[in-house]
């Protein structure tokens, strides 16, 4: 197949554009699981909370408020075609740039500091945190999902024995969703990662924050244990806000990869109910 | 019902709100969170002057995004409060009147609360669109090179929060939860 050349600066204006979407505008996916919550808690606070939350977000989109005032670290995703040529400047560049001018132009709030010892905000969000894989074909697939750090700080990494099995797996989603709790501003949207290394399985986990709400994962055993999850989370009595109910989560996404024999590595990646995702092909 | 107060917070308001009201703030308060903090712990280590009097007054711990032209703010939703558990303590005992914040906050914080008779709110998380619509000004008052960790006052009105911590140690995090758990 033929190179396709592609210029840094369209790669570039995307992302200035995806950010800015991003923070104003959640996906569909994640406005109709919303819109089940509201019916489905029985808590009358919740009910109100999950209320003020969809005004909240009729207001972002109207007028052009970010839905939270934590416009997150970038975090971008690229999948880009191996048929590929980039031309006009180096990728990271041409991603940075993207969030700077996104953040700057689009009135969203500076999280990022340079250094995580000495503190000193960087005062346009740059760096991104850039993910890139290289597939087949002459495309570049973006997500750029925003996070917040409300939630991240509650994350949990669990280096499980493989004996720990399932029940092990289990405990521990239950775990970090239990000890998050308010903190996280839930209800939450819970990114699992089960199986690789250290590393692999925290970036599925953040990954599976990504996927499409409206999808389940195409192995049956997992798609009946992201369901039991999700149960059993809202069991856990937290609700909208912490402040008590039944929608404590709205959705469980789980991705896995092999692992080593000694080893069952879990990753909990939870996001608030703003879990941003804008996902573009060029 | 909802019940309304005007802030800064006389101690007699703060000691008689119980966990679960549903309040509205209307008046002055003013936002620090994490790098706020630490630099009002030195300035206080080094003998300095807080850079307002903390007296009954509210901290909102919240940065928001910057303001579109014509308006006083962006997006101003509050951050997690257990960041700022380690310097609480003190500041309440200085006079502190309230918190508002999200989250769990540690012991000390609740002993605090308790031995000076004020309270603790949660505004909602991620609803910084619609709460910015209740802010009427901003104004940096200090710490201007932190951007949007700035000290800030803010008029407020209705400004809705719920008492989740209050001066006799009840915390809703904790009681709400066990109506609906069934696991």
């Amino acid at each position: 197949m033929a190179l396709r050349t592609i210029q840094a600066e369209e790669i570039t204006r995307n992302i200035k554009e995806m950010c800015i979407e991003a923070n104003h505008f959640l996906s569909p996916d994640m406005r109709r699981v919303f819109e089940n919550a509201v019916s489905e808690e029985k808590s009358p606070l919740g009910r109100q909370i999950l209320g003020q939350l969809q005004e909240n977000l009729q207001i972002a989109g109207e007028d052009m408020i970010p839905i939270c005032q934590d416009t997150g670290m970038a975090v971008i995703f690229m999948k880009i075609g191996q048929d590929v040529h980039i031309e006009g400047g180096s990728l990271r560049e041409a991603v940075d740039e993207g969030v700077r001018q996104g953040y700057t132009e689009g009135y969203l709030r500076k999280s990022v500091v340079g250094d995580p010892l000495e503190r000193v905000n960087t005062k346009d969000n740059t760096p991104a945190v850039l993910h890139t894989e290289i597939v087949d074909g002459g495309q570049i697939e973006i997500t750029v999902a925003p996070k917040g750090f409300g939630s991240e700080n509650m994350s949990r990494i669990f280096m499980l024995k493989p004996a720990d099995g399932i029940e092990g797996v289990k405990e521990a989603i239950l775990t970090a969703v239990r000890d998050a709790g308010p903190n996280a501003c839930p209800p939450m949207v819970v990114g699992v990662g089960i199986g690789g290394t250290f590393e692999k399985c925290a970036l599925m986990a953040k990954h599976a924050l990504t996927r499409d709400l409206s999808e389940e994962s195409s192995v049956p055993y997992v798609r009946e244990l992201e369901r039991e999850m999700l149960e059993k989370i809202n069991g856990l009595g937290i609700g909208p806000g912490g402040l008590g109910g039944t929608v404590t989560a709205l959705a469980v996404n789980i991705e896995m990869y092999p692992t080593h024999i000694a080893g069952l590595p879990v990753a909990v990646n939870i996001c608030c109910h703003v879990n941003r995702h804008a996902r573009r092909v060029i | 019902m909802d019940k309304k107060i005007s802030v800064p917070i006389s101690r007699d308001d703060a000691s008689a709100l119980r966990a679960g009201d549903y309040v509205l703030l209307t008046g002055t308060i003013y936002t620090a969170r994490d790098a706020a903090h630490k630099r009002m712990q030195e300035t206080l280590d080094a003998g300095g002057e807080l850079p307002f009097d903390i007296r009954d007054n509210v901290i909102y711990y919240m940065g928001p995004s910057p303001a579109r032209e014509g308006r006083p703010i962006g997006s101003a939703g509050p951050t997690t409060a257990s960041r700022m558990d380690k310097y609480t303590p003190s500041l309440l005992d200085m006079g502190l009147g309230a918190m508002i914040g999200k989250g769990k906050r540690s012991p000390a914080v609740k002993e605090a609360i308790v031995r000076n008779g004020s309270v603790y709110f949660a505004a909602v998380g991620g609803a910084g669109a619609i709460l910015s619509k209740r802010i009427l000004s901003s104004e940096v008052i200090a710490y201007g090179d932190l951007g949007t960790e700035a000290v800030r006052r803010l008029e407020v009105k209705d400004f809705p929060v719920i008492v989740v911590i209050d001066s006799l140690g009840n915390d809703l995090y904790e009681t709400v939860v066990n109506e609906y758990r069934t696991i």
